[in-house]
């Protein structure tokens, strides 16, 4: 049996105005198990709290009822003060009769009435309150960084200046990610390669970061704090150590004829590459699929020319385990396919591109060496059409495309429109949109330089087909505030595709048991609030993996999701909540139902050893909550069919009791 | 003689993260609804078991609110929507049982909206009394 | 002049909601019969959103539509402007009565191939 304390808080006039406090605490006295039941003018305050410390000594007190504010306001406080008292800091319940009572009830009398079930039920509820520990799990102090884009780099870069391991795993030979094959950024027109390769190479550099280039996640077991990590690094064929990078095997490499990945195929490159000059970690690659001595066993050219000897045609699939404190996933975007959108001709015409591949065609290191050339003569464009929003935006019965507004469209459009007409004056650019959005710093300024400085023709409408004709491409496209069909026989037209997240994010989600919405972008913690964490505990997000985001939003939540895995790391002991789902071992019948409906991932089965009445022993396979992964919502509670399921500070019976209480 | 008016008794489950808050924020915005409802606090209205409701349908109680975050909205990403289906499966078997389908009813309410929580309450309230009694879940034996 | 009724009768009878278009002009932009309309089937679409459905029933517009669909097949919204069309057409000829071709003559003039909306249009069409 419970000794109990009941302390009726007059929070100055704002209970005791409508509840009669002292009709409280004496009803309450007559209540089971209760030994002593006081009020006061201010429970919250020092003189209040040490009231309490005193009667629980005094009296002996094993729980405590404070009749009071909302838990939600000053459940902390009273915790701690039990805590002080030396009592566990969860035998205490809050009845709230100050936001739930007194304030919503006018009369003394109902006010009073309430205040005493409320009272009631929270004393029902203390009767069956068991101590609570606080599970602790240590922390391994090394990050994980999965993609290595401008948002892994970032990531990686401030958790490693704060002294912490990290692994950057990037599924290309080469980290830099999209932002290694732009040509310039909005809205200050500074060369993207200029300020991404020193982040490159430092972060190559740092001895914090080790970086598995050509390797990807194959498998993530545990829990935050705890994940083991198994990271499969793709067999290159090429001594990693070893290869300078000289690129001589590159030159001599006689399958020349493979479309270039890095210029989005619009040049080629040999079987051994080396996917840009400034490409970290500066190393070859064989291309298996195109290698000739890897398919037919004929050639080993590479290998002869190779001083440093770095090629080993016989290697093999690596796969490396780690253990990880915290994991942050940046897998970034991709353009979205142009093959359901026929009426812009993509698959007809090479001179139809998106806008990456205008990026990479007025990129100095790009196919064209920087010269805006059509891709199908190699002509100098005079007429150029740039049609937006193609694919974002769509309604999701249109079926192809996708909902959402790509974000960064309307920018690099404007920039595109700009530097074609900064370096080609006599060119003549059309651009069309439906809205132009440009809430940004110094974004809308940038766009209306295009138009008023550059020319560049800014057209409210839509392109609704594009036809190949002769050498030209005919837009028939609506001109809405004027109220015409236009037809522009253009050149070269650059469709701005939606962006998507990249195809490696939904099987990465599902390993790391962290949600994604419908168009596979990684749910945050909380829209507003926690936006840089999953809310899998443990694992943080940053870039376009969570949203369309441009570069400078990609670094600030790339810092962002790193300072938060720094607070994680920075601890020795993770302290978890006490109040969490716990399942009765021999009432388990091992079903699997609560390990279905748990978000987080908390509930694993194992096989268990039981002694049963005979003396003889049986293996069942029994549920286990992890207490460092559980966030205790109770899912698993409902879902039980055996009742072996508990939450721990709201387990069934305690609001079962609550119930009772209130229904008397 | 004066006859007692009628008062009926009113359970309500909140979730901790909006509707608890929601109902707190009635509070602080001092916006009245009946001393009829009674607040049970659970972390997530997925903690709710049909089986509470029952229970306080058997021990007296006229209606049963379960209010819970907006659908998307839950602080555990899908628990309102457990709470939901839950929730669609206990109406059918009380309309099975011959249970008044007003009695118990779910509603979102989030942390912002103590309005609603109130107006919410006013009405569950005006309705449960409008059905008065329940006489048919009550179990006697219970009464003391 | 606002046609509350007779909107509602379109947005009903054609099932196209006219509130998700965005205004991008794609179906002007695509519409092979523009230059032969006086309102083009974007300026359908917000007619009928602002209830001014009167100038569309007595434009010459409605019988330029040639019942295509590509307006339909490239809407990014799937608002399908050609349906709007056309129940602004049956609107119209329900005015109207009168028929000068009859639907028995229907199955000697059709093909096989024709899709059965587009032959229902024709047929509204050219029965005035």
């Amino acid at each position: 049996m419970q000794r109990i304390g009941v302390f009726v808080c007059w929070c100055g006039s704002n209970i005791a105005g409508t509840v009669d406090v002292q009709a409280v605490s004496d009803a309450l006295k007559n209540e089971p198990g209760v030994v002593f039941s006081t009020n006061y003018q201010y429970m919250c305050s020092q003189a209040g709290q040490d009231l309490i410390v005193d009667a629980v000594r005094e009296h002996n007190l094993t729980g405590l009822v404070i009749c009071s504010c909302s838990p939600r306001m000053h459940e902390a406080t009273f915790r701690k003060t039990a805590q002080k008292a030396g009592l566990n800091p969860y035998m205490v319940e809050i009845a709230n009769i100050r936001e739930q009572c007194s304030w919503v009830h006018k009369e003394m009398e109902i006010g009073t009435e309430k205040a005493i079930i409320l009272g009631k039920a929270a004393i029902a509820k203390v009767h069956l309150n068991a101590p609570l520990t606080p599970g602790e799990s240590p922390v391994t102090k090394r990050a994980l960084v999965i993609g290595g884009g401008i948002a892994g780099i970032q990531t990686a870069l401030d958790i490693a200046d704060a002294g912490f391991k990290v692994d950057i795993v990037e599924k290309l030979p080469t980290i830099g990610g999209k932002m290694a094959q732009l040509d310039k950024t909005f809205p200050t027109l500074d060369c993207a390669a200029c300020i991404l390769t020193p982040k490159m190479v430092d972060v190559a550099q740092n001895e914090n970061v080790r970086i598995f280039s050509y390797s990807e996640v194959t498998e993530v077991k545990g829990f935050v704090g705890n994940f083991d990590v198994t990271i499969k690094k793709n067999a290159r064929y090429v001594k990693e150590d070893i290869c300078t990078g000289c690129g001589a095997c590159v030159d001599k490499c006689p399958m020349k004829k493979n479309p270039n990945e890095f210029n989005l195929g619009m040049d080629n490159r040999p079987a051994i590459y080396i996917p840009f000059a400034q490409a970290v970690p500066k190393v070859a690659t064989i291309d298996p699929n195109a290698c000739n001595m890897l398919k037919n066993g004929k050639c080993g050219l590479c290998a002869r020319v190779c001083t440093a000897g770095a090629i080993d045609y016989t290697q093999k699939d690596e796969y490396i385990e780690e253990k990880y404190g915290a994991i942050v996933v940046a897998t970034g975007y991709n353009p979205i396919s142009m093959d359901k959108f026929d009426e812009f001709a993509y698959n007809q015409s090479k001179d139809v591109i998106t806008s990456l591949e205008f990026e990479r065609l007025t990129n100095a290191a790009g196919p064209t060496a920087g010269k805006l050339l059509r891709p199908s003569d190699g002509k100098h464009p005079e007429k150029i059409v740039f049609v937006q929003c193609v694919g974002s935006r769509c309604d999701a019965c249109a079926e192809k495309g996708k909902e959402y507004c790509s974000k960064i469209c309307c920018m690099y459009t404007a920039k595109h429109a700009m530097l074609t007409r900064d370096k080609y004056p006599d060119t003549e650019v059309y651009v069309f949109y439906i809205d132009v959005r440009t809430p940004g710093k110094n974004f809308d300024e940038f766009y209306r330089r295009a138009v008023e400085e550059y020319g560049v023709h800014y057209i409210k409408g839509m392109v609704g087909k594009v036809t190949p004709e002769g050498d030209k491409l005919i837009v028939q496209a609506s001109d809405l505030l004027a109220d015409k069909q236009l037809k522009i026989d253009a050149d070269l037209v650059v469709l701005a595709a939606a962006i998507e997240p990249d195809k490696s994010a939904r099987p990465l989600a599902t390993m790391l048991t962290a949600s994604m919405d419908t168009n596979d972008f990684f749910t945050e913690a909380h829209p507003k609030l926690r936006p840089v964490e999953s809310p899998t505990a443990g694992v943080f997000l940053s870039g376009c993996c969570q949203g369309p985001k441009d570069i400078p939003e990609t670094v600030s939540q790339a810092s962002a999701a790193a300072a938060k895995v720094i607070g994680l790391l920075v601890k020795d002991k993770l302290t978890g909540n006490p109040c969490i789902a716990s399942s009765n071992e021999l009432m388990c019948n091992g079903c699997s139902s609560c390990e279905r409906v748990c978000p987080y991932g908390a509930i694993t089965y194992v096989d268990k050893e039981f002694r049963m009445p005979d003396r003889t022993t049986r293996m069942r396979r029994v549920a286990q909550v992890n207490p460092a992964v559980c966030q205790g919502c109770g899912a698993c509670t409902v879902a039980c069919p055996s009742g072996a399921m508990d939450l721990r500070g709201f387990s069934s019976s305690q609001i079962m009791a609550e119930v009772d209480a209130i229904c008397k | 003689m004066q006859v007692k008016e009628y008062k009926p008794l009113i359970v309500a489950f909140c979730c901790n993260w909006c509707s608890y808050a929601g109902a707190d924020l009635a509070g602080n915005n001092r916006l009245n609804y009946p001393a009829d409802v009674k607040i049970i606090r659970v972390p997530c209205s997925c903690r709710v078991n049909p089986m509470f409701i029952l229970r306080a349908f058997q021990r007296g109680a006229d209606g049963v609110i379960l209010c819970g975050c907006h659908p998307g909205d839950c602080h555990y990403t899908s628990g309102n929507y457990f709470t939901r289906r839950r929730m669609a499966l206990l109406f059918s078997m009380l309309d099975f049982l011959g249970i008044e389908r007003e009695r118990t009813r779910v509603e979102w309410v989030s942390a912002a909206e103590g309005a609603k929580f109130a107006a919410t309450m006013n009405d569950f309230v005006a309705t449960v009394t409008a059905l008065g009694e329940n006489k048919r879940l009550e179990d006697l034996r219970c009464k003391k | 002049m606002n046609n509350s009724f007779l909107q509602e009768e379109l947005i009903r009878e054609s099932g196209v909601n006219p509130r998700k278009c965005m205004r991008c002009g794609k179906c002007s932009g695509t519409c092979p019969a523009y230059e032969e309309m006086e309102y083009h089937p974007h300026q359908f679409v917000y007619m009928v959103e602002t209830g001014d459905i009167e100038p569309l029933l007595n434009s010459e517009s409605l019988y330029r539509c040639l019942s295509c669909f590509a307006c339909v097949e490239r809407c990014p919204r799937g608002v399908e402007p050609a349906k709007l069309v056309e129940a602004v057409r049956l609107a119209a000829v329900r005015k109207q009565g009168n028929n000068s071709l009859k639907a028995d003559d229907i199955p000697s003039l059709s093909d096989e191939e024709t899709p059965q909306q587009l032959l229902v249009s024709a047929f509204r069409k050219y029965s005035k």
